[in-house]
């Protein structure tokens, strides 16, 4: 240390008062103080997730069931597309941990690439949530009730009318429909209320896929299968009585679109899923502007000028957080 | 006394460069913690897959083993991408000391109550 006592300091690095308090630049300890208000909002709204869930008396539902669908592909594919997305955040900070490397080497085209390739990890997380988010809200086993009554016809020719109000089970893929299958009522217990299957042990509830078909189950004994047209008439009914949220008139409040899907019986889950997520989404949002203003801040070679690329170091910060909350809201909503 | 008000000598600090010959250093470090966060992630989510939640006590050590693991992975990214473990250990402390405090009593709170509510439903309900 005795001998950088002797060396020189730029001035550029000093603050006001002529000394430099941590040996950081103002601007990137300002970073880690809004870094660390930051970290206690998230800190804050996952702690509340963690009191609503302990205190919850209902049972809760299960990462690796409620999120096993992929974009484009039937059948299940548990956490699959989740590990994916966690995967391209974590490779987005990396190629803005190199965008920073080689900042310090002023090595202004491998900024330029790796800065790039960050926004475009960026954009396709922000993609991905939002197919999940779309998935979650419109077709993950939830059901939903008739608005008008369908007659259906399966290809053996059998028909079988379903009245107005009747409840239709949708699997797990948008746009397919489904039924809420019991087929093993022993080792999974669940108590039938009215045609709606409510949950009685954390969760648990199988499915049955038949894609591009709608297989309707009034009575556990009687099944039919629809294709076709006929799906498409119970389709086109069920948009106009399916709503995110939404209590449907005259059915009082409890009607809504996603208090009848498989998180009926946890509304605070969708809630906390949503706010969470949201947040960290709208994180990831601003990053990636951010992200992109700096890009073109190097684009017109304002770094050269100013002789470091510490606001590359900066948003780096930024995004290495995100990607940090990230880590913690995938525990904390998807494996535990 | 020490003068800490040197930024000359800080590889982050806004006139430090390092050479080509450092970066091949820095880059090396930076891909092994990369595999590191993969490995990890991967065998959170083979876990995750694998067992199913319970009232046993092999969940609850699964779920402290995601845990543990979850801060494996914050230590890596704040020390290593962020760097925060190359700064001054004064700026480190500032800046993990406080929010370890509050954030721990928070859980502990929120835990506790949110049991305690638990309790209260079940005898009520």
């Amino acid at each position: 240390m005795s001998g950088e006592a002797k060396a020189a300091i730029s001035k550029e690095v000093l603050w006001g008062g002529g000394r430099s308090p941590f040996s950081v630049s103002y601007g990137k300890m300002m970073m880690w103080y809004f870094l660390v208000s930051d970290a206690l909002t998230f800190g804050g709204l996952l702690i509340a997730y963690a009191f609503w869930r302990a205190s919850s008396v209902d049972p809760w539902p299960i990462g690796e069931q409620v999120f096993r669908s992929m974009p484009g592909l039937e059948g299940e594919f548990p956490l699959a597309y989740v590990a994916l997305m966690t995967f391209i955040l974590i490779v987005s900070s990396v190629t803005m941990v190199l965008a920073v490397e080689a900042g310090h080497r002023n090595d202004r085209s491998s900024v330029l690439k790796w800065m790039g390739l960050t926004v475009v990890g960026g954009l396709i997380f922000l993609g991905s949530q939002a197919w999940e988010w779309s998935h979650f809200i419109h077709g993950s086993g939830g059901c939903f009730n008739l608005a008008k009554e369908v007659t259906i016809t399966n290809p053996e020719g059998e028909t079988m009318t379903l009245m107005a109000g009747d409840r239709v089970y949708m699997d797990h893929h948008f746009g397919h429909l489904m039924e809420m299958h019991l087929n093993d009522p022993v080792s999974v217990p669940m108590t039938s209320d009215g045609g709606h299957v409510v949950l009685t042990e954390l969760g648990e509830h199988p499915h049955e896929a038949h894609l591009h078909a709608l297989r309707v189950n009034k009575y556990v004994e009687n099944e039919t299968i629809v294709e076709g047209d006929q799906m498409m008439k119970l389709w086109n009914a069920r948009s106009e009585n399916f709503a995110f949220g939404a209590p449907i008139p005259g059915l009082g409040a409890d009607w809504g679109g996603i208090n009848h899907s498989e998180y009926a019986t946890q509304q605070g889950y969708s809630n906390f899923f949503f706010f969470i997520t949201g947040f960290h989404g709208f994180h990831v949002f601003s990053g990636v502007i951010i992200n992109l203003i700096v890009f073109l801040m190097v684009l017109n070679r304002v770094m050269e000028r100013r002789k470091h690329y510490e606001m590359v170091e900066k948003v780096g910060l930024y995004w290495h957080f995100v990607d940090l909350v990230w880590v913690f809201v995938f525990t904390f909503f998807y494996l535990i | 006394m020490e003068r800490d008000d040197l930024i000359v000598n800080d590889s982050y600090a806004l006139n430090a460069h390092h050479s080509e010959e450092e970066g091949v250093a820095i880059r090396k470090k930076i891909y092994m913690v990369t595999a590191i966060l993969s490995v990890i992630t991967a065998i959170e989510v083979g876990m995750g897959v694998m067992f199913k939640r319970s009232e046993t006590f092999t969940w609850t050590a699964i779920k402290w083993t995601f845990i543990v693991l979850t801060l494996f992975k914050a230590g890596y990214i704040v020390m290593s991408f962020m760097h925060l473990g190359d700064e001054r250990k004064n700026l480190r402390n500032a800046v993990i000391l406080p929010y370890f405090v509050f954030i721990l009593y928070l859980i502990f709170i929120a835990i506790t109550e949110g049991l305690a509510h638990y309790g209260m439903d079940l005898k009520f309900h």
